[in-house]
């Protein structure tokens, strides 16, 4: 008998599994159906990369006023840590192929949002930029980078620059440096000054790669100058001809001066090696006095900045951007992050905590640093240029094989410069498949 | 008769429904996985952009041949696997016969040895990222730091930094982790071993040395086999540990991290998963002769 009721329960367990089965699969088809109708959604999921400092300090003040405007949606932050977004994206790659994407995510704008485009995750947001009135509002040199195919699928929310010098005044004028070099020439004779007043000259951080290959990025348009660092992109400058060779001795030269045991440091390591007097120049976005304002730090006295050296008149620029995913389940919500993101109170939120400018020609000068005010200036009359580390010229494919071939040179001793070029040249083509 | 029949039946029909659940999971969730991904990867899905799926026969495969990233990586787990079994069974056996003599406080000693297995790689990785610091003299820390304190000041060196050191030293933190459950293992197998037979070896006048290399030793080959087969699948899928200690360098790749790498971030999915079964291949060279002979084992027993 006993064996018996056993022999039930177990048929019993096997039944139920396979019924919990199909009954979940309905379940989710009907919630899917009811939703699309319902005007306001309860629940808006967010997807950044944005978990500490200033950035979400400036993404706070996104949510805030999201919260003000639709007080009826819980704000769900998905953020999850990592530099430059490195592990954000690998979470995001496997929900949006599991057809569960967050109610809206971030991407750089530029080839890297080209990815999600081609693989038709996004939303079209053409109409929404009509209604809202952005495609007259966000500088059109930007809206390009948006676009595929004359539709629009992302909404901008900063601007970054990528090429901005950073030292302390103090360590400077211990070395005898008056004033911010302007050349690569004046650069290396201002590097030479620091070593011999026995202070590192650059502040390097090569824990996973990506910042180092952020100073070749600035290397390779400060020697090749715009346009040809432009075509390298685009087919036009070859990337084992003599000019990329001329550029990577540069990287080489500049490397000689960095600091020991850059390998065990991320960028905020390397950043304070800068701010406390260790190390005298310091190549990286701007996001960085964001960072250390967010450390108690004073812009002008404790760090100050100059356009990098060689590349003063050029703006390298990279963009956050939110995004409407196919098949959100609160896509209503999705739709009113997204016009928080394009609104002027939200970008000047998010942005002056942020450490970044207003991706809007309308925004208000009064509520940024001087850093951004000077930006802000910069921004109209630069030429402006893609930053490569932060996907605006190359897809992911380009950015991870880009990063592998600086991180195979920098722990290799940065000896084998041609293997390097042979290596951003595969690169390169690894972009285009 | 017959009765008896029927009820040895219907206890086997009982039985086979009780273990039914688990083998469906097992075959969805493990082999039908493992298919899956096989089959991935021997499709054209080389980006997530892909629209028409198409197989293309082990392309994906003979492509990872000429990949030059995918040989330092395996290169790299390698080099990591012979240091780090070596040095784990070394310590973790000499640590057992150290203790197998029956020192004062021996359960002390057990339990400070087996600690850091209660720690997750993850974890770990991230105070040895710290304790392998490659700065030295003045600005030294961690093990740097150690070695000057005991005047060992010439042995400081790069760590994972050194480009052809760098997976020995990743292998520290792995040995370290993982010799005191060796110690365990190799103790328990000392321990099996019947006191009768240290006896009768004494009695014939044999030394101590001679009744551990000649009784003891011997009787520990099962449990040599078991240690190494354990060490040796943990390394094939070595990949917390690296991420902990040096995120995605290029230094520090191993075959895990380089999959995580082409799957999750480049959007390859059919190369990523080409590598998800070289290493699963790897593994199973390993583990299969070894069930293969427990079985045979049970089975004689």
């Amino acid at each position: 008998m006993r064996k018996r009721s056993y022999r039930v329960a177990a048929g019993l367990a096997v039944l139920a599994l396979l019924t919990a089965g199909c009954s979940s699969d309905n379940a989710a088809e009907d919630t899917a159906a009811t939703e699309g109708t319902v005007a306001v959604d309860p629940q808006l999921e967010i997807f950044t990369w944005w978990s500490s400092g200033g950035e979400a300090e400036g993404l706070a003040g996104m949510e805030s006023v999201f919260k003000a405007n639709n007080p009826d949606t819980e704000y769900v932050n998905a953020s999850i840590a990592g530099g430059a977004g490195v592990n954000a994206k690998a979470v995001l790659t496997s929900r949006l192929e599991a057809n569960d994407p967050p109610d809206s995510f971030q991407a750089h704008a530029g080839m890297e949002l080209d990815g999600y485009v081609k693989s038709g995750k996004l939303e079209d947001l053409t109409d929404l930029y009509k209604s809202e009135g952005w495609d007259t509002i966000f500088p059109a040199d930007l809206i390009k980078t948006l676009t595929v195919d004359g539709k629009i699928y992302s909404v901008p929310v900063n601007i970054h620059r990528a090429n901005v010098l950073w030292w302390n005044p103090a360590t400077a004028a211990k070395a005898g440096i008056t004033a911010a070099p302007t050349t690569l020439d004046q650069f290396f004779t201002d590097l030479e000054k620091f070593k011999k007043a026995g202070i590192t000259g650059l502040a390097l951080a090569g824990n996973g790669d990506w910042a180092i290959a952020h100073l070749l990025d600035y290397i390779l348009l400060a020697s090749l100058g715009a346009d040809a660092y432009e075509g390298l992109f685009k087919g036009t400058t070859s990337w084992t001809g003599p000019e990329v060779a001329a550029a990577l001795k540069n990287f080489q030269k500049a490397l000689s001066y960095g600091n020991k045991g850059a390998g065990n440091l991320d960028w905020p390591d390397a950043g304070k090696l800068v701010t406390s007097g260790k190390a005298g120049f310091f190549i990286m976005g701007d996001w960085a006095s964001a960072q250390w304002q967010s450390e108690g730090l004073v812009l002008g006295t404790d760090y100050t900045w100059a356009p990098a050296p060689g590349t003063v008149g050029v703006y390298q620029w990279l963009s956050d951007s939110f995004t409407l995913p196919i098949g959100a389940k609160h896509r209503n919500a999705g739709l009113a992050w997204l016009k928080v993101c394009g609104s002027k109170e939200g970008q000047d939120a998010f942005n002056p905590k942020k450490g970044s400018i207003s991706a809007r020609t309308d925004s208000d000068p009064s509520v940024y640093d001087d850093y951004l005010k000077a930006a802000m200036e910069m921004w109209k009359t630069d030429r402006l240029v893609g930053s490569t580390v932060h996907g605006v010229n190359g897809n992911n494919a380009l950015m991870a094989a880009y990063n592998t071939a600086v991180g195979k040179y920098f722990s290799g001793g940065f000896k084998d410069n041609a293997g390097l070029a042979k290596d951003l040249d595969a690169a390169y083509m690894a972009g285009q498949a | 008769m017959p009765k008896v029949q029927s009820k040895q039946a219907s206890a086997r029909i009982g039985g086979f429904f009780f273990v039914l659940p688990s083998i469906i999971a097992i075959a969805i969730f493990v082999y039908g996985m493992i298919a899956y991904t096989f089959n991935i990867s021997l499709t054209n899905r080389n980006s997530a952009s892909v629209k028409e799926i198409e197989h293309v026969g082990f392309k994906n495969y003979t492509e990872l041949l000429s990949d030059e990233r995918f040989l330092h990586a395996l290169g790299n787990l390698l080099k990591f696997t012979g240091v780090f079994l070596v040095g784990t069974l070394l310590s973790g056996f000499i640590m057992a016969l150290l203790l197998e003599k029956g020192v004062a406080g021996e359960g002390l000693f057990r339990s400070f040895y087996l600690y850091p297995m209660a720690i997750s790689f993850i974890a770990m990785g991230t105070v040895w990222r710290w304790l392998l610091n490659s700065s030295r003299d003045a600005d030294a820390g961690g093990l740097n730091l150690v070695l000057q304190k005991i005047g060992l000041g010439f042995l400081q060196n790069d760590w994972y930094l050194s480009p052809s050191g760098a997976m020995y030293a990743m292998a520290v933190p792995a040995i370290w982790q993982m010799s005191g459950y060796v110690m365990a293992l190799f103790l328990a197998g000392f321990r099996g071993i019947p006191d009768d037979l240290r006896e009768a070896a004494r009695v014939d006048g044999a030394t101590e040395f001679k009744i551990y290399r000649h009784v003891l030793f011997p009787q520990l080959s099962p449990t040599f086999l078991t240690v190494l087969i354990i060490l040796g699948h943990i390394s094939m899928k070595v990949f917390d540990l690296i991420i902990g200690i040096s995120g995605k360098s290029y230094v520090t790749d191993v075959l895990a991290v380089y999959m995580w790498q082409v799957t999750f971030d480049i959007t390859n999915f059919a190369k990523g998963a080409a590598i998800a079964m070289i290493i699963l291949f790897m593994v199973a060279i390993v583990v299969i002769p070894y069930l293969r002979h427990v079985n045979k084992t049970e089975q004689e027993n």
